[in-house]
């Protein structure tokens, strides 16, 4: 929902740290998600984060989720979706050229970025998305990664 | 400026070390010229002497020339077409190339083909959305965005592969450019997102069209304590500019171009002139005149849609290019001349024996 999400990037700060508290809890479920097998986890953990981030954040289930580089912002909601900041054409209120009365999802991305304890992630740049992940679970895919993992990803925090 | 080993026309330049491309508008950039590129607005034809004619007029004043790729969402003659045909007669060409109607594995075979024909410079663009043009029916593509799309072709000039990984043989040689917007929301962002472009691989800037020099300032500085105008990565930034027709045009333009901003105080003038033609012209003399003096700005990108013929005389009253003559074929031997350039002289018909 509209007004959700922009109530989520004003506070992205409280959601880096959910986030962050969130990461290692379904870490800790790596055993317990081997044991039914990750693709049958698939199912019903796809559900479950569907609703919840399609609450929050619209999410569009890309599979690949950025959250936390993007200031809580989710880029797939950009009529273009850029992956990597804002076209040229916003407009001078803020807006977005495509849809006029929408707010411009970087515009938003970069505020909610300067909240984020780790917010500077938004200056890296992102790979495009990988069709093949869409419509499946990010977070089941970031807990098996950072599972197998831990090292490289460790101080990426709140993907997912 | 010349230079020693210009070969004929068709051929590139040999790659200078420290150079990634054979074209002339790297060359001019390292050099240390101030460099003007302009951008031809593609036909609705398919007449390959349409489009020698519309870069005939840049003859002389530019170093490269755009060209757009479905410019405001329209169809046009695509960028590759338009290239193929420039190079043949020996113009430096800026291949533009937007995300919004090609998937990646389009893209990557466009940058093969376009380099095999003697595009040397690349400008990554997102694009115009699909309801600004003729087709908003259309499906928006945007696989990619301009930034991966930096980072793919880099990949595949440097690392010779395919964003798959698969290898390529020859790579294409190719001046990565990509576009910026200091006009625009979020304005504190936009020197940062330019170093983003850097660090994916552009080596070149032009702007959204530039009416607000102490914007244009202040982002240069920001640009420069970012590190990004020093060193061997150094990026060139061309601002664009264009002369304005009227006072009604600057309006129409800032309520539906997407992305350009102009200040009142533009209009105020346009409007307050008796000939606000001749105005919009002066007004951008005055720009360049500016833009020139701003530190860290590598050239300019004229954008003078549908008012082409005013290039030339911008350029000639404001001495930018300090004497500098641009190659284009002819300067030097005129039997090279484009044939649709106004001094080929039209070959003599043989009279018909009746």
């Amino acid at each position: 929902m509209y007004k959700v999400r922009r109530w989520v990037v004003r506070h992205a700060r409280l959601f880096e740290s959910l986030y962050r508290g969130f990461e290692p809890v379904l870490i800790r479920l790596h055993p317990f998600w081997r044991r039914i097998g990750y693709a049958r986890a698939e199912a019903p953990v796809k559900a479950v984060e569907k609703r919840v981030k399609g609450f929050l954040f619209d999410c569009q289930m890309c599979g690949k989720c950025t959250l936390s580089a993007t200031g809580m912002s989710c880029p797939m909601n950009c009529p273009k979706n850029l992956r990597n900041g804002p076209c040229g054409g916003v407009r001078a209120n803020g807006n977005c050229e495509v849809k006029p009365e929408m707010r411009c999802v970087w515009v938003d991305a970069w505020e909610g970025s300067r909240q984020m304890a780790h917010g500077d992630r938004i200056q890296v740049v992102q790979e495009p998305v990988d069709f093949r992940l869409e419509d499946t679970s990010s977070w089941l895919r970031v807990v098996r990664e950072l599972a197998d993992h831990p090292r490289e990803r460790a101080d990426s925090g709140a993907d997912g | 400026m010349k230079f020693d080993d210009e070969p004929v026309p068709g051929y590139s330049l040999p790659i200078l070390p420290g150079h990634v491309s054979p074209g002339r508008l790297e060359r001019v950039l390292r050099a240390g010229k101030f460099a003007i590129t302009s951008e031809i607005d593609p036909p609705d034809s398919a007449d390959p002497a349409e489009v020698l004619k519309r870069a005939a007029i840049f003859d002389g004043y530019v170093d490269a020339i755009n060209a757009t790729d479905g410019s405001g969402a329209h169809c046009h003659m695509s960028s590759v077409g338009v290239c193929s045909l420039l190079t043949r007669v020996g113009y430096a060409t800026i291949l533009q190339m937007s995300c919004r109607d090609r998937n990646r594995i389009a893209m990557q075979g466009e940058i093969l083909g376009a380099a095999a024909m003697g595009a040397c410079n690349l400008l990554c663009l997102s694009g115009d959305g699909v309801q600004a043009g003729d087709h908003p029916q259309a499906k928006p593509v945007f696989d990619l965005d301009s930034m991966s799309l930096l980072e793919i072709a880099r990949g595949m000039r440097d690392d010779c592969c395919f964003q798959s990984g698969r290898k390529i043989n020859v790579p294409p040689r190719i001046f990565l450019g990509a576009a910026e917007n200091p006009f625009v929301p979020p304005v504190e962002w936009r020197p940062h997102r330019l170093a983003k472009k850097a660090s994916a691989g552009a080596q070149f800037i032009q702007t959204q069209y530039c009416f607000d020099i102490p914007r244009l300032r202040d982002f240069m500085l920001k640009v420069n304590d970012l590190g990004l105008l020093e060193g061997p990565d150094r990026v060139f930034i061309l601002p664009g500019i264009g002369p304005l027709a009227s006072a009604r045009s600057a309006r129409w333009i800032r309520e539906k171009v997407p992305g350009v901003h102009i200040p009142d105080a533009v209009i105020a003038r346009l409007e307050g002139a008796e000939n606000q033609k001749e105005e919009g012209k002066r007004l951008c003399m005055d720009l360049l005149h500016q833009i020139r003096e701003i530190p860290g700005v590598s050239g300019a990108h004229i954008m003078a849609y549908r008012q082409e013929h005013t290039v030339a005389e911008i350029i000639e009253t404001t001495g930018v290019l300090e004497g500098r003559v641009p190659w284009y074929p002819g300067r030097d031997n005129p039997a090279e001349l484009n044939p649709e350039s106004p001094d080929a002289r039209p070959e003599e018909l043989e009279p018909v024996q009746g």
